[in-house]
């Protein structure tokens, strides 16, 4: 029987042909590779701290560090509103998404480049570097967390704000998952950009420092103007932020027009994004 | 019988200027926009799909390959055969054409693609084994026969990073080893390592046809290529010029492009860009008189001069020699810098034109036909050019040590040696 015939029966046959333009998305390979994924992740967390003195504790420590920073010259000296919460678990709570999404970010849009002798070298998605890149931050987000629970424990403790579990607790997951999908999104993007232009390692540090400065991370929505909202929350990492102090510290940053629009912005940045990766993947042994 | 691979009027075009360049900045791009709407005009006509400025490694190749079949691939540098390989399996996409295959493709030139040095040899068995597509619990399956075969189970939890080299390449081996695939690439002339490392390779390559699993073998060891396969491919600028029985296209091969008369010249287009600044101009055989020969004879020393230029300086810089018999065996290699005090003298190679030229004794080489090749490169650090079939010549053995009897005589050396009779 001639080969070509028995493709449609036979999963092992595999034909390899130029793409059109907008390659179709190879989830048959991405599911197969599944296990690649997994053992790229775990690549990145065994040696993210090794050769370290304080190992893991740096995950605990740069947000902690930061939020001081924050609460002595934010919350004391500028006396930057927090929204009537204590300004170290206010900071706290927007550093946590913050950093997994501004670590994502670089570690994402540098990894086709960073792994460059695997892709010249073999196939495989190449989608399952910029992904196991971004998944191997969301073990240093729960550490965080766990930090963040024994700050706000502090705080209940003294009197200084309320601990309890309210509804809008279980919707955190949901804020995880966008802000993935937003550092995904653009990680898709910039590291398909990488490959051919290299000025995008000098764009991101840059990038991730403009970005925080537009999104809430030192201050709350709620200082943005009125008529600025609907342009303030194009950036779809104000969504996630708001989300995030609503859902745990009950900011009355919840869920309106504004937050839909940035989740609406993230899923369009995604799926741009992942088309646009497809459609350069096939060029990129030959570029990088 | 059925087919594993069916090659379709396969064809890869090079963008120049995108592989060469590797990467261009913005500003370049932005740049190259504005001047190249210019540069057309003055042309006045739009640059063409295949114009000058494009290169097609590979054109309008079809072939198909049956189950259990060994196939050798040969060509010179540059006819296309690692443009092949990379797309059959799937680095690079094709620009025309379609290759079908039945079943997963290994390469054994993929050893050690992703280790990582932080990790230990066992989790870099499970690391490495994934990237090469194998399932999780496929390699819990071969893990022990994976260490066996690597010779590091001493070792096995330490960070490979504390491995010599030599661990290291037999850990990453024994894993590429074990993938099993349907259809196994063994890419001689990319592969790294000793004679010894290539000797295992070529092995287990041996037990993988035996085991009736298909296998494309690329090689420039004509022996090797003989002895390993039934059939040949010979590609030539990247069009399939033929195929048959090996031992004639190792034939074709062998007599093709062999011309030159004791000279090789490299014309530009034959120098890759990478090897800038170093330049090649001429390889040349020239014997006692200085005139340059195709054939030296054995009792007299002659010279091989290698002349090349430098557009810049490099630090560190070997330019040497490969000499092989015609079909491939090695014979010996040799670099300007071998001797200690000269490497320290030309420890930095200044820019502008050299000549390095060494002297071959008398009564050295057998008689036969060798090619020589070229290598410039600084150790460890970078490969500037290498041809390993620039020149091919013969040696005559008039005169030399037992002419007396016209029977042939094995081997690659023929030295006079001094012989004493005592008698008893």
């Amino acid at each position: 029987m001639a080969l070509s015939a028995r493709l449609k029966t036979d999963p092992d046959v595999v034909v390899i042909r130029p793409t059109k333009n907008w390659a179709a998305l190879n989830l048959r390979d991405l599911w197969r590779f599944r296990e690649l994924i997994y053992f790229m992740t775990w690549r990145d967390l065994k040696v993210r701290y090794k050769q370290t003195v304080l190992g893991v504790g740096w995950a605990i420590l740069e947000p902690f560090l930061t939020m001081v920073v924050f609460t002595i010259f934010f919350g004391e000296l500028a006396k930057v509103p927090t929204d009537n919460v204590p300004a170290p678990v206010f900071y706290f709570v927007g550093l946590l998404p913050w950093g997994l999404f501004a670590k994502a970010l670089n570690m994402a849009s540098r990894s086709l480049v960073t792994h460059q002798n695997m892709v010249t070298k073999i196939y495989f998605p190449r989608l399952i570097l910029p992904l196991s890149s971004i998944l191997a931050g969301v073990v240093d987000f729960l550490i965080g967390c766990l930090v963040l629970v024994g700050i706000m424990a502090y705080y209940a403790f003294s009197g200084e704000m309320q601990m309890a579990f309210t509804p809008a607790l279980l919707t955190l997951p949901l804020f995880l998952l966008l802000a993935l999908i937003t550092a995904l999104g653009v990680s898709l993007w910039l590291s398909a950009l990488y490959v051919q232009y290299r000025d995008v390692g000098y764009v991101l540090p840059f990038l991730a420092e403009f970005w925080r400065t537009l999104s809430p991370v030192v201050y709350s929505t709620t200082l943005v103007p009125e008529k600025w909202r609907l342009v303030y929350v194009l950036n779809p990492m104000a969504g996630v932020l708001n989300g995030f102090r609503w859902a745990i510290l009950g900011t009355p940053t919840g869920p309106d027009a504004g937050m839909f629009l940035s989740a609406g912005i993230a899923f369009l940045v995604f799926l741009s994004g992942l088309f646009y990766f497809r459609r350069m993947e096939k060029t990129f042994a030959d570029t990088i | 019988m059925t087919t594993v691979i069916q090659v379709e009027h396969l064809g890869k075009r090079y963008r120049l200027g995108l592989a060469p360049q590797k990467y261009q900045t913005l500003s370049e791009k932005v740049s190259n926009a504005f001047s190249a709407p210019l540069r057309a005009l003055r042309r006045a006509q739009p640059p063409k799909a295949d114009g000058a400025d494009t290169l097609w490694a590979l054109q309008d190749v079809s072939f198909s390959v049956e189950e259990g079949q060994v196939l050798g691939i040969i060509g010179r540098n540059g006819a296309g055969k690692s443009t092949l390989l990379k797309i059959l399996s799937r680095i690079t996409e094709p620009t025309t054409g379609s290759v079908t295959l039945r079943g997963r493709v290994g390469s054994l030139l993929e050893v050690g693609t992703g280790f990582h040095p932080e990790l230990t040899g066992r989790e870099n068995i499970y690391l490495n084994g994934a990237i090469l597509g194998m399932k999780r619990a496929e390699i819990e399956r071969k893990f022990d026969e994976i260490v066996a075969f690597s010779e590091v189970e001493r070792f096995i939890d330490t960070p490979v990073k504390r491995y010599s080299s030599g661990m290291y390449l037999r850990l990453a081996f024994a894993v590429a080893a074990h993938l099993e695939p349907e259809i196994l690439v063994v890419d001689e002339v990319l592969a790294v390592g000793d004679a010894e490392f290539q000797k295992k390779c070529i092995g287990k390559m041996g037990d993988v046809a035996q085991q009736g699993r298909t296998v494309l073998f690329v090689s420039h060891n004509m022996s090797a290529v003989l002895r390993l396969t039934q059939e040949a491919i010979l590609l030539e600028q990247g069009r399939l010029k033929l195929r048959g029985p090996s031992a004639e296209i190792v034939d074709a091969y062998l007599s093709a492009g062999n011309a030159r008369a004791g000279e090789r010249l490299w014309q530009p287009d034959e120098i890759p860009a990478e090897a800038v600044p170093f330049r090649p101009i001429a390889l040349r055989l020239r014997d006692q008189k200085g005139a340059v020969v195709e054939t030296v004879r054995s009792v007299e020393p002659f010279f091989i001069e290698m002349e090349y230029e430098l557009t810049a300086p490099i630090v560190g810089l070997r330019v040497g020699v490969y000499l092989t018999t015609a079909r491939g065996d090695q014979v010996l290699t040799s670099f300007d810098t071998d001797d200690q005090q000269r490497f320290e003298r030309y420890a930095t190679r200044p820019a502008g034109r050299y000549i390095s030229r060494c002297t071959v004794p008398a009564d050295l080489l057998n008689g036969g036909r060798y090619t020589l090749g070229v290598n410039a490169s600084t150790y460890r650090v970078r490969r500037y050019f290498m041809d390993e079939q620039a020149l091919n010549f013969n040696v005559e053995t008039s005169g030399a040590p037992g002419m007396q009897w016209p029977e042939p005589r094995p081997g690659v050396l023929r030295p006079r040696f001094a012989w004493e009779i005592e008698q008893q």
